[in-house]
């Protein structure tokens, strides 16, 4: 079985606090992590090849620092990793950062399972991993908590919904989004930790990718950023005080409008 | 895009070297330097630079041809989400704010509507607004399934070129229109929390929040058409109900191939929890490590309870297995606004922060009144969450007399 894991190089935002005075992000050192949810998601792959046998493969674009992430990813278990980086990719949106990742996923070719992370904590978007299957044109399963079962030609698995979850069968190849639930994501091993230094990462630009160069980086990306602000600070709380009634009666007496 | 320097204007203060999240920024000789290959534009360091010594050039709505084609397109829509033929709350937000965006470009608001015997809330849909419902009913649609929804709405927009799509940014919503906007070749905005339009430009300007909330960015969709966005639930108003109020539905059908699915939905399970759905509710009582046993979420259960509203969790509280993963709030669980985030025993990590704090009224009790949760709480209370809460259910059990 062949198993591919998109991954995100992010920012750690436990290192993230907002100065107060400016209201911007202040980072201190140069920490960049393997986006949480893409743990899941590797996780997940290692323990399906686990079963079944297979590689996992493991596929980010990025600057090239973005290697870190993948070696990290190889310590883990994964098998081989792909750097994806080219000057022409900057910029990209998530239908520009789609296009390019389903064009990587058609050059490794044959897959079986592609997973991703629910959504990248930096940008939120939740929508690349939808996007690469759209490309691709394979069915999908967003957000799932638990894989049921695995065959040879197909994958049931539960996906999250806002009230419980859903029961979904899919032929491979079939593209997953995952969350938290599924799993708790090991530690790398000492033989993995070896394995990734010695590790070749190969690296794939524009031009080792059968694509559209207009359809790539800022100028393939329909959507523009125009303004970049901080939000407006919360405003400023107030501390109750008292005893344990006194407290209760006055938060009442501000809350009684709100909960009625 | 480009960013650079200014030299001349540059102290060599480091201030941008923190702000950056990309760690893209070098002061070399005093002067700060931009490894391109790191940046990605995102334009924290020009907030934080305090001198005007860096500028980014973006693309501004002004600056760009409008190209006639585009005008082919007219018209607002809401995707109208539904499950189990009831159409969800999400949507009524959304017509509401539509109804807004439609008035100014001067143009129709449209509702679409995919289901199975949904012609009574086609209806429902045009007394919040709608001067028009597109519906397509058919078995094969009851239950949302990725594919023929995908392809059902890719084709309406093909056929019917509206300029605006809105759709909630909910589990469905996020699945299903980023499908969409792949097979249409339209731009996405995520999760919005601001839509406004540019009236001379005719452009949808599209608000989201970035690096969970710490940055929020505006981006536009010039050249392709529809603009389409998802949007977080509970930041719109709802449309009010006017039952006078007159509208077309037009039905639409199409071949079965559009309604094939490879993946098949074999079960949709609702987990009966103690109380309601978290991204539905309008209070939220929130428990974490401070309750120190999980027994104790008793108290946040019965509380939640009184104010009709649902029990959240942080991820230590989560991780410790005293509550499942469904609760979890914040950066790897879910993101709320409830009109009322009680945060009881919950220091308030960023993690947990980004989580909730769009929230309309937050209120904190902590032990700790160093606690980073105070910094974003209306009300903060420094005490013994085991004296206050039960007091504070009491006194909330006698005003709303339960």
């Amino acid at each position: 079985m062949k198993i591919i894991v998109c991954i995100k190089q992010v920012p750690d935002t436990t290192n993230v606090r907002i100065d107060p005075e400016t209201n911007t992000l202040i980072r201190s050192g140069v920490e960049c992590i393997i986006n949480p949810f893409d743990m899941y998601a590797i996780e997940e792959a290692i323990r399906l090849k686990e079963k079944f046998g297979g590689k996992v493969i493991i596929v980010t674009m990025g600057p090239p620092q973005a290697e870190d992430a993948l070696r990290e990813a190889i310590s883990l278990g994964a098998d081989e990793a792909i750097l994806v980086s080219d000057r022409a990719f900057a910029g990209s949106d998530t239908w520009a950062t789609s296009y390019t990742l389903s064009r990587v996923l058609n050059k490794i070719g044959d897959y079986h399972i592609i997973i991703c992370g629910k959504q990248a904590i930096d940008g939120d978007t939740a929508q690349v991993g939808p996007g690469i299957s759209a490309h691709l044109d394979i069915p999908q399963i967003t957000y799932v908590k638990r894989i049921e079962e695995v065959t040879s030609s197909r994958i049931r698995a539960e996906r999250m919904t806002e009230e419980g979850y859903e029961i979904i069968d899919s032929p491979l190849p079939c593209l997953i989004t995952v969350v938290k639930e599924i799993n708790e994501p090991r530690l790398p091993s000492l033989r993995g930790k070896i394995k990734a230094k010695k590790e070749e990462i190969k690296k794939w630009e524009a031009k080792d990718l059968e694509v559209d160069p207009a359809l790539l980086g800022l100028n393939g990306s329909p959507t523009k950023v125009v303004k970049i602000f901080s939000p407006p600070p919360r405003k400023g709380g107030q501390i109750i005080e008292g005893d344990a009634k006194e407290i209760s009666e006055k938060l009442v007496g501000l809350l009684k409008d709100e909960t009625l | 895009m480009s960013i650079k320097i200014i030299n001349e204007k540059c102290t060599g203060c480091k201030l941008c070297i923190n702000s950056c999240p990309f760690s893209a920024i070098d002061v070399k000789n005093k002067k700060a330097s931009i490894d391109l290959d790191k940046c990605t534009f995102c334009g924290a360091c020009i907030e934080a630079c305090k001198f005007d010594a860096i500028v980014l050039t973006k693309i501004s709505p002004s600056e760009i041809d409008f190209p006639k084609k585009l005008e082919e397109h007219k018209d607002v829509w809401i995707f109208c989400e539904q499950k189990n033929g009831v159409v969800q709350s999400v949507a009524y937000e959304l017509l509401g704010k539509g109804r807004e965006l439609a008035d100014t470009l001067g143009v129709d608001l449209c509702g679409v509507l995919l289901g199975e015997n949904m012609k009574q809330s086609a209806q429902d849909i045009i007394h919040r607004g709608a001067n028009k419902v597109y519906l397509v009913d058919s078995p094969k649609l009851k239950h949302y399934q990725d594919e023929p929804y995908s392809k059902v709405l890719s084709k309406l927009i093909k056929k019917y070129k509206p300029e605006i799509v809105l759709c909630g940014a909910t589990s469905i919503g996020r699945s299903l229109i980023s499908r969409v906007a792949i097979a249409i070749h339209a731009g996405l905005t995520a999760d919005c929390t601001g839509l406004d339009i540019d009236k001379k430009e005719r452009l949808l300007l599209q608000t989201r929040p970035a690096f969970g909330g710490n940055i929020m960015a505006t981006i536009i969709c010039p050249n392709h058409r529809p603009q389409m966005s998802t949007v977080r639930h509970k930041v719109m108003k709802e449309a009010e109900i006017d039952n006078h109020r007159r509208g077309k539905i037009i039905e639409d059908s199409f071949d079965e191939d559009t309604y094939f699915s490879r993946t098949k939905l074999l079960d949709i399970v609702e987990e009966i929890e103690e109380t309601v759905n978290l991204t539905e509710a309008d209070i939220i009582v929130s428990g974490g490590r401070g309750l120190q046993k999980p027994e104790n979420f008793k108290m946040i259960e019965e509380l939640a309870k009184i104010l009709g509203g649902a029990v959240g969790a942080s991820r230590a509280a989560v991780d410790s297995e005293w509550k499942t993963y469904s609760h979890q709030v914040g950066q790897t669980g879910k993101t709320v606004c409830p009109k009322i985030y009680i945060a009881c025993g919950i220091s308030g990590q960023i993690q947990h922060l980004v989580g909730m704090q769009s929230s309309k009224i937050i209120v904190a009790i902590n032990k700790d009144p160093h606690a980073p949760i105070f910094s974003v709480a209306t009300y903060g209370i420094v005490g013994d969450l085991f004296e206050i809460l039960p007091e504070l259910t009491k006194k909330f059990k006698e005003v709303l007399k339960k």
